[in-house]
């Protein structure tokens, strides 16, 4: 591991040397760090402070508001990138990360405390960081913890007709997570497919929003929502949040979890090729697997920490779970079929 | 101008001349049409060819539909936005009445709030619980709408500003001799308003045919233009060769549209005496009735979203409260930005937009407005285009062009940048058409008194030009306060703007985020309104109305 390590960083050196030599300057200890990442990247105050103080460097980050956008931004700097490490690309965007060779291979040490099926690269370009799962919340004052539907299956039974709201795959992450756990439930052979069953939630009066914040805050009942179903699709997290944001102080969540058909979306982080600071960069994704980083994630991207011996937030132990058995897809099959999915699901839902 | 005549200029004067065609044309060249071209190619040089895209473009049925979608909806909207606010550019341009200057202002501020604000706020009014009690979200009738609503302001101000300055002895001169008012206007008012007309047509024809956030949140992806087509395949497919090839098909389109558009109005430039300020006040019960009428129609109209909007803010938790203003200020948890830096970011991109865009847009609108010919033309085109350019191309643009030989692709300059792409058009927009009108006799006998071209300029044609001028530098940076698109496509340091801000905050769950978003439009709103009232007290100081 060490080996690969060095042996990264001594390619590095020697890029990094031929580079300053054909620009006849001296190479020089870089001190800026930069950090390419989306809107929802969050941390507290102080935190990426104590990187800068340990490593003698100001981290600059720079942001895009979406995460397929972020991907694309590095993609097309490929070789010359803006920034030294990358960090939110996803299990449904890796695979195209991977191909196109914007990332360089770093091991961290601190992958030990990481579980094994985060871990979807095996040559370690992308680090997973944390986790967060795509369930339905249900508005637990309209839906008794006991009566929330207990599969996938049970959505489209009439009780619950009228009451769905989901995010189109297209326009929004959430919503195509949730068609990716609808794939991975149903399946594309067979006598009953995914098509199948959406054509069945379509029958039973399911409501289709733009984005996760039209659908929650303005269809969903629960919460802060002002609209009028009592399930809508949303994170495994989102209960915790509700508290932690709620005027008034809660004892018990408004929403609550449905525990099947949910779908896990796990954040990676990566050297990008071409840094001028790959040191730094992998230094940096040591730094994000570090107890202090991980369990500062819960309560500012409201996801769970990859590494597993982080301490979850009191908030997030009383009102979230972690929901066991959440569908997966290869990444790579993600990639082959995710235009062809969303606009077969378009055929089947749109009139 | 004679040959000798020209032998005779001074060098400075030829030079001037030479650079005020230089200016916008280099600026234009390397802002926009240098990163454009770099994207298309990058785009288009995929292992399937340049032509396999536009294979795949035509060959699909869905985005054979998605074309279709976008030319008859911007159609509709066009002419519908026209038609329903005409009646209000009369009315301000006509008449003075307590208050006016406020409503004029209020009037645009639809037009630069971000298209995720008021998608909400519209589907507050005509979503499932809507305030009208009919539920037509997605539907085409909440896009049109939404597009009405959007760009009522185009027509008050572009088509109120010329009519303002049209003498209504003209109009007074027919009804002496018999017409009636409809006859009147029609024979007398409306050839001496269409090239305003026309402007703001093209302008609204440009903004619905490019529609987006709209579009995006109404329509549900039920109806999508190309410009949602372009941003659906680079985000959600990573799919730049499609993406190119739609960029490509919709500048085609949108530079077919202008270059009709510019055809039709060099053959209708109208000459007429600017009259100063004709507004009155209201004399007759049915001038009054009138006056009230249309203003009443149009606070509602645009006020009821408006309005939705400040309530929501103000509805966090049980009843009323000001808890999401209070805790605007609050940088405890670090999801949120402080609003006073998202305030100072926002004016400070605005105001170095609107400079930039009052330079290049007023050098432009010379040449478009004193030249005659192709250059002219082409030059009108140009600067258009960035309008009909999807955000998500431009922002990908300057990514791959800017890399050397300095490498600015992170500069947070490249937001003004941007804005001052989007706000140029509407700087020369509002100037051509006061250019135009001015008359050239006027000019003539100026120079044949005695005076130098320059003296004769800086006479008779800046204290108009400075005027309209105000009204463009009002516009311009109202809209990049609230610009959003291109913004959110650039790769930048942590500076987010207020419409930035607000779409972080809507992302996010709690009642609070959705209080906080909703108290930062509000605020942004406020900011909009005050920008343009500045410039109306302003422009209250000089002679006449523009």
């Amino acid at each position: 591991m060490t080996k690969a390590v060095c042996g990264t960083v001594l390619l590095f050196l020697l890029a990094a040397c031929g580079g300053s030599e054909a620009n006849g300057t001296v190479p020089t200890v870089p001190d800026t760090l930069t950090l390419m990442t989306h809107g929802s990247f969050a941390v507290s105050d102080g935190i990426i402070e104590r990187f800068e103080a340990e490593h003698g460097v100001t981290v600059e980050i720079l942001r895009s508001d979406d995460a397929g956008a972020m991907l694309n931004q590095a993609i097309l700097t490929r070789g010359n990138p803006l920034a030294d490490v990358i960090f939110g690309i996803d299990n449904t965007f890796l695979s195209r990360a991977l191909d196109a060779g914007i990332l360089d291979s770093y091991t961290s040490p601190g992958l030990t405390a990481v579980p094994d099926d985060l871990q979807l690269d095996s040559e370690h370009r992308a680090t997973p960081i944390d986790f967060g799962d795509v369930c339905i919340n249900f508005d637990r004052s309209v839906i008794n913890d006991n009566d929330a539907p207990a599969s996938l299956a049970a959505l489209t039974e009439d009780r619950f007709r009228g009451q769905l709201v989901v995010e189109n795959p297209a326009t929004s992450s959430p919503g195509l997570a949730f068609l990716f756990a609808t794939i991975a439930e149903f399946g594309e052979e067979g006598d009953y497919t995914w098509k199948d069953y959406w054509a069945e939630l379509k029958a039973n009066e399911v409501t289709v929003s733009a984005g996760w914040d039209d659908a929650y805050y303005s269809q969903f009942s629960g919460g802060a929502g002002q609209g009028e179903r009592p399930l809508v699709v949303s994170y495994a997290s989102s209960p915790a949040a509700e508290v932690v944001f709620s005027e008034t102080p809660l004892d018990e969540a408004p929403t609550g979890v449905m525990q099947a058909g949910c779908f896990r979306q796990i954040e990676f982080a990566g050297v990008l090729n071409g840094s001028d600071a790959p040191e730094l960069a992998a230094a940096f994704i040591d730094f994000m697997l570090s107890i202090e980083f991980q369990e500062d994630i819960p309560l500012n991207m409201f996801v769970f920490p990859a590494n597993r011996e982080a301490q979850l937030p009191p908030v997030f132990v009383d009102h979230t779970t972690i929901p066991q058995g959440v569908a997966t897809l290869e990444p790579a099959l993600i990639d082959a079929n995710r235009q062809r999915w969303i606009e077969e699901w378009d055929a089947v839902m749109l009139p | 101008m004679t040959l000798s005549r020209a032998r005779r200029a001074a060098w400075p004067g030829r030079l001037a001349r030479i650079l005020v065609v230089a200016i916008p044309l280099g600026f234009l060249a390397v802002a926009f049409l240098y990163p454009l071209s770099s994207i298309l190619l990058t785009g288009l040089s995929g292992e399937a060819g340049a032509l396999g895209p536009f294979g795949e473009v035509f060959g699909k049925a869905s985005l054979r539909s998605v074309a279709w979608f976008t030319l008859w909806q911007a159609v509709v909207s066009t002419i519908l936005t026209v038609v329903v606010a005409m009646p209000a550019a009369y009315v301000f341009a006509r008449y003075d009445f307590p208050g006016r200057s406020l409503l004029r202002a209020a009037v645009t501020i639809p037009f630069v709030l971000p298209t995720l604000v008021v998608g909400s706020a519209f589907l507050a009014l005509l979503g499932p619980r809507g305030a009208l009690g009919i539920d037509l979200s997605s539907t085409i009738w909440a896009i049109l709408l939404a597009h009405v609503f959007y760009n009522y302001a185009v027509v008050v101000r572009t088509v109120g500003g010329l009519w303002a300055h049209l003498d209504p002895r003209l109009t007074e001169a027919a009804r002496v001799l018999g017409a009636g008012r409809w006859r009147a206007f029609r024979t007398v008012s409306l050839p001496l308003l269409r090239p305003a007309i026309a402007a703001a047509a093209s302008i609204i024809f440009l903004f619905t045919f490019t529609s987006f956030g709209v579009i995006l949140v109404l329509g549900n992806l039920e109806f999508r233009t190309i410009e949602v087509e372009i941003w659906r395949q680079t985000m959600s497919f990573l799919n730049l060769p499609v993406a190119a090839a739609l960029s490509v098909l919709q500048l085609v389109a949108v530079s077919l549209i202008l270059l009709a558009y510019s055809r039709y109005q060099q053959r209708r430039a109208v000459e007429q005496r600017l009259a100063p300020a004709t507004a009155r006040k209201p004399q007759t019960a049915r001038e009054w009735w009138m006056v009230g009428g249309t203003l009443t129609f149009t606070a509602l109209f645009l006020g009821t979203p408006l309005l939705l909007l400040v309530e929501r803010s103000l509805q966090v938790g049980e009843g009323w409260s000001t808890a999401a203003y209070t805790s605007l200020t609050d940088t405890s948890d670090s999801l949120f930005v402080p609003a006073t830096e998202a305030i100072a970011n926002s004016i400070g991109f605005g105001l170095v937009a609107m400079i930039i865009a009052l330079v290049v847009g007023i050098l432009a609108a010379t040449v478009i407005a004193y030249r005659q010919g192709p250059v002219s033309q082409w030059f009108d085109l140009l600067l258009m285009l960035p309008l009909g350019t999807s955000a998500v191309t431009i922002g990908f643009g300057f990514l791959v062009a800017f890399d050397s030989p300095i490498d600015l692709r992170t500069s947070p300059f490249l937001i003004p940048l941007a804005h001052s792409l989007i706000a140029i058009p509407f700087v020369v927009r509002t100037v051509v058409p006061v250019m135009q009108a001015i008359r050239r006799r006027l000019r003539e006998a100026a120079r044949v008194l005695g005076a130098s071209p320059f003296r004769a300029w800086r006479e008779i044609d800046l204290p108009l030009i400075a005027r309209s001028g105000l009204v463009a530098a009002g516009f311009a940076f109202a809209i990049s306060l609230g610009e959003f698109g291109a913004t959110a496509f650039l790769v930048r340091p942590e500076r987010p703007t207020m419409p930035i801000a607000i779409f972080r905050l809507l992302g996010r769950p709690g009642e609070l985020n959705f209080g906080r978003a909703m108290a930062l439009s509000t605020i942004l709103m406020v900011l909009t309104a005050a920008s343009i009232m500045i410039i109306e007290r302003f422009r209250l100081g000089e002679t006449g109305e523009f």
